[in-house]
């Protein structure tokens, strides 16, 4: 049976469901960074953004998510045209990019944690690690949908199921690309000045 | 060994103590295994499993939304029972029922129970039994994930009522204001119940709010345009946008708590550069909204109701949808109206408060587009009809106590008193109690084939409205003359007589739920007479179309819509017959247990990180991803009825 009229009907409710769900996440962030704003200069007399953040460690870091982000946009294509090998090596490229964003930011928690700077030392770094971490934990849910996909792919291999599902992840994938500027842009640009 | 890894911070320190706790403690797991021999002995529990805990179809899923939101009803009436007797008796030389930490748990269990569990349940009961029906379909846009949000909500559930049992809940009122709800002055479990029940409960809604927007977007019967829909499914569409945009900032604003009390972070404490007021105004940012979520479906019904039974069509449609969307757009800049004492200043208050007055404009409209659509109707005073004089009266005057709140210098003076509890009972019981109740009363012939009857239904609604005026009157005095709220003792001999004439008014409303538990048994007994047609009200919309009770898969044959009120103009002109040719063959969702374990599974989750069981925390919620994955890894999840046993059923079902 090839695409019936039921088919893409299903498919549309399924992609504007999950465009909204990415809409109630965007209010999620919101809150969050509605905290850090508020909270961002109650330190508790400990250090502020100015002291904490690297700028070269963070601009690195989102240059490697802008680029899994790139990555995953190939993939796309690839998936589009049929071309399923290629379609696992950009998808796998994308993984890896993520983990190592993912490693990279836990590397700066542990070095904040470490030096003494924890969540539970002021206010401005329980908004801090608090909204960077929910957004790590997106990448990482992220991550283990991006294997899953490769997975599925092996199993079934049908190609429009594949592309069904493989276009909500992109979609999610590209969202915390977004939400990582807001971060790049509110917490670290804003926070080192 | 040391095994307090295993199990957390349990200890048997944590049974209840007082005899009244004590008594629900041992109560409520004796009728449980009152109802689980029941269905032993019946042999029942195949059908349970098979037909209600594994269902995807939404008229199961919103009965037994129903039926838990009114087993929750008695348990929110009980509380407000004890908390009037305990003031009745609390005056100067009274005495104490029970101690004041039991007292405290029992007003926060009662608002959290009402609002979470009664309102919320019942609202999506209505959802799930009217939306499908009315805009022409067979069941929502994502069957499964509104059975994921079911047990999301029954797990909640579980975990309010569970607290009673073991370990005790929270004592910061139905919001949770810290710094009272921080470690340091609320170390024990009780907040954490609290947190955990409406975190899975929230994200329940919350899923369905996403499920029911896309459903009425997408699944309309053709021809049926937005200005063609009945106003219910407009309230539903609006409500609906309400929850997507306020329910995560309530996910997130219980997380940032959360993370205070588990990981001794800063948020909302009073030390380490926390904001207490911050929480405030997240909570609010969430919980303003919130009530509209409530009150705006009730706004449908009575929209349906009032036509019905007056026989006209409803007065000023447009300006109906125009005024709920407006509503919509205003619940979200009034937060601030819920703490004008905070001190932000007189230029903010006076924005939120003239905002909140402005609310009353399109509100006020749709009372009188009710009233207008009313005059010159043949109206009949069926239950429903009752409901909703009550609701007319008892709302209006709920409504303008409201604006007298909102004028920040009257807040200064009656801010936290009894007035404001009154205020906001007037307006919660007169709209969403009233309303969900005529809403049941309306569409249960639907869902079940029988009425419900008449004269105890009207018996029930006279005293519920008598029993809220002496509960509630009373109170409005008792605020002007500076009683507090959530107090059990106090000095002042003058307010005595108050506070039982309002403890009176409490056992009158428990005399109108008594008739209404009666209704129903007496119903259920009686239903061979009280037997419904598949149109008993002569309604307009086009659930009453399909036969009573309404078939699993809805329609037979999807209906086409060219107007508003399609169903009573196509009784004019007269039905037609379907034509063989006309019957299709029907998809439809298979059952499934998945949503049933991953609730259970997010309950047992949430119970682990009440107690602190870390190692079982992690595996709820490995099992919670593994089940994800295998559902959505699952691409075989409907089955077809073919034309010919389609055309079998409805006739049978007409017949």
């Amino acid at each position: 049976m090839s695409e019936s009229a039921e088919m893409i009907a299903k498919r549309d409710k399924v992609q504007l469901g999950f465009w909204l769900y990415l809409m109630t996440d965007c209010m999620l962030f919101t809150s969050l960074f509605a905290t850090y704003m508020i909270l961002r200069n109650s330190t508790n007399g400990g250090p502020g953004g100015s002291e904490l953040f690297s700028m070269g460690f963070v601009l690195v870091e989102t240059l490697i998510l802008l680029t899994s982000s790139y990555v995953c946009g190939l993939a796309n294509l690839a998936i589009h045209n049929g071309r399923k090998k290629e379609f696992v090596v950009y998808l796998g490229a994308t993984i890896a990019l993520g983990i190592a964003f993912l490693t990279m930011e836990l590397t700066e928690f542990g070095k904040l944690i470490g030096e003494g700077h924890t969540p539970q030392t002021s206010a401005f770094l329980s908004a801090f690690f608090t909204l960077v971490g929910t957004h790590g934990l997106h990448i990482a849910i992220g991550l283990i949908w991006a294997s899953v996909l490769i997975w599925a792919l092996y199993r079934q291999g049908r190609q429009e199921d594949i592309l069904r599902k493989f276009s909500l992840f992109a979609v999610f994938w590209h969202f915390l690309d977004v939400v990582w500027i807001f971060i790049f842009t509110i917490v670290y640009a804003m926070g080192v000045k | 060994m040391d095994w307090q890894w295993l199990i957390g911070r349990m200890n048997l320190s944590y049974l209840p103590h007082e005899p009244i706790t004590m008594g629900a403690a041992i109560g409520m797991p004796l009728t449980l295994v009152a109802i689980a021999a029941a269905l032993t002995y019946f042999k029942k529990w195949g059908y349970l499993w098979r037909e209600w805990i594994t269902t995807v179809d939404a008229k199961r899923i919103g009965i037994m939304y129903g039926s838990v939101a009114l087993i929750m009803l008695a348990r929110g009436v009980f509380d407000a029972l004890m908390i009037r007797s305990q003031t009745a008796v609390g005056g100067p030389g009274g005495s104490q029922l029970f101690n004041t930490d039991t007292y405290q748990q029992v007003f926060t269990s009662h608002g959290v129970i009402m609002i979470f569990f009664v309102a919320m349940g019942l609202m999506f009961a209505l959802f799930n039994i009217a939306v499908p029906l009315m805009i022409g379909t067979r069941d929502v846009a994502f069957p499964f994930l509104n059975a994921v949000s079911f047990w999301l909500f029954f797990a909640g559930m579980i975990l309010v009522n569970g607290s009673l049992i073991f370990g005790g809940f929270s004592i910061g009122g139905w919001l949770g204001y810290p710094p009272l709800t921080e470690l340091q002055y609320s170390p024990g479990p009780g907040v954490d119940y609290w947190i955990w029940s409406l975190q899975v409960a929230g994200i329940g809604s919350l899923l369905s709010g996403i499920n029911f927007f896309v459903t009425i977007l997408k699944n309309r019967a053709p021809g049926m345009t937005f200005m063609r829909m009945p106003i219910f499914v407009w309230s539903v569409l609006v409500t609906t946008v309400l929850m997507m945009i306020a329910f995560p900032i309530l996910t997130g604003s219980l997380a940032l708590l959360s993370l205070d009390r588990l990981m001794g972070m800063h948020f909302f404490t009073s030390m380490g550069g926390g904001n207490p007021m911050m929480y405030v105004n997240l909570i609010w940012a969430w919980g303003h909204p919130e009530v509209y979520i409530l009150v705006m479906p009730a706004f449908g019904i009575y929209s349906e109701i009032v036509a019905t039974f007056s026989r006209k069509k409803l007065f000023g449609y447009k300006t109906m949808v125009i005024a709920l969307i407006a509503i919509m757009f205003f619940s979200f800049i009034v937060w601030q109206h819920h703490f004008f004492t905070m001190g932000s200043g007189a230029d903010v208050n006076a924005f939120f408060g003239i905002m909140t007055m402005i609310i009353a404009i399109p509100t006020g409209v749709k009372v009188f587009n009710w009233l207008f659509t009313m005059y010159r109707g043949r109206i009949t005073f069926a239950s429903p009809m009752i409901w909703f004089m009550c609701f007319a009266v008892t709302f209006t005057i709920g409504g303008v106590t409201g604006v007298l709140l909102a004028v920040p210098a009257i807040d200064f003076q009656v801010h936290n008193t009894l007035f404001l509890v009154a205020h906001f009972h007037n307006v919660i019981i007169g709209g969403v109690v009233f309303g969900y109740i005529a809403a049941i009363t309306y569409w249960f012939p639907k869902m079940f084939g029988f009425h419900l009857h008449e004269g105890l239904g009207k018996a029930a609604a006279y005293f519920w409205q008598v029993g809220f005026l002496l509960s509630f009157m009373p109170l409005y005095a008792l605020g002007l003359m500076g009683a507090v709220r959530r107090l059990d003792n106090y000095s002042d001999p003058s307010w005595i007589p108050f506070f039982i004439v309002s403890a009176v008014g409490v056992v009158v409303v428990g005399i109108g739920i008594a008739c209404q538990l009666l209704q129903i048994a007496y119903s259920i007994w009686k239903r061979k007479e009280l037997h419904a047609t598949s149109d008993p009200w002569d309604g307009r919309t086009l659930e009453w179309s399909v036969p009573s009770p309404a078939p699993f898969y809805n329609y037979a044959i999807i209906p086409e819509v060219s107007r508003v009120d399609e169903w009573w103009y196509q009784k004019q002109e007269g039905v037609k017959a379907p034509k063989d040719s006309d019957y299709k063959d029907i998809v439809l969702p298979k059952n499934t247990s998945f949503g049933f374990v991953i609730g259970m599974t997010a309950f047992v989750g949430s119970g682990a990180l009440i107690w602190h069981i870390w190692w079982l925390v992690v595996v709820s919620f490995i099992a919670i991803v593994v089940m994800i994955i295998m559902r959505t890894m699952d691409d075989f999840t409907e089955y077809t009825i073919p034309a010919a046993e389609v055309m079998r059923m409805d006739k049978e079902a007409r017949a």
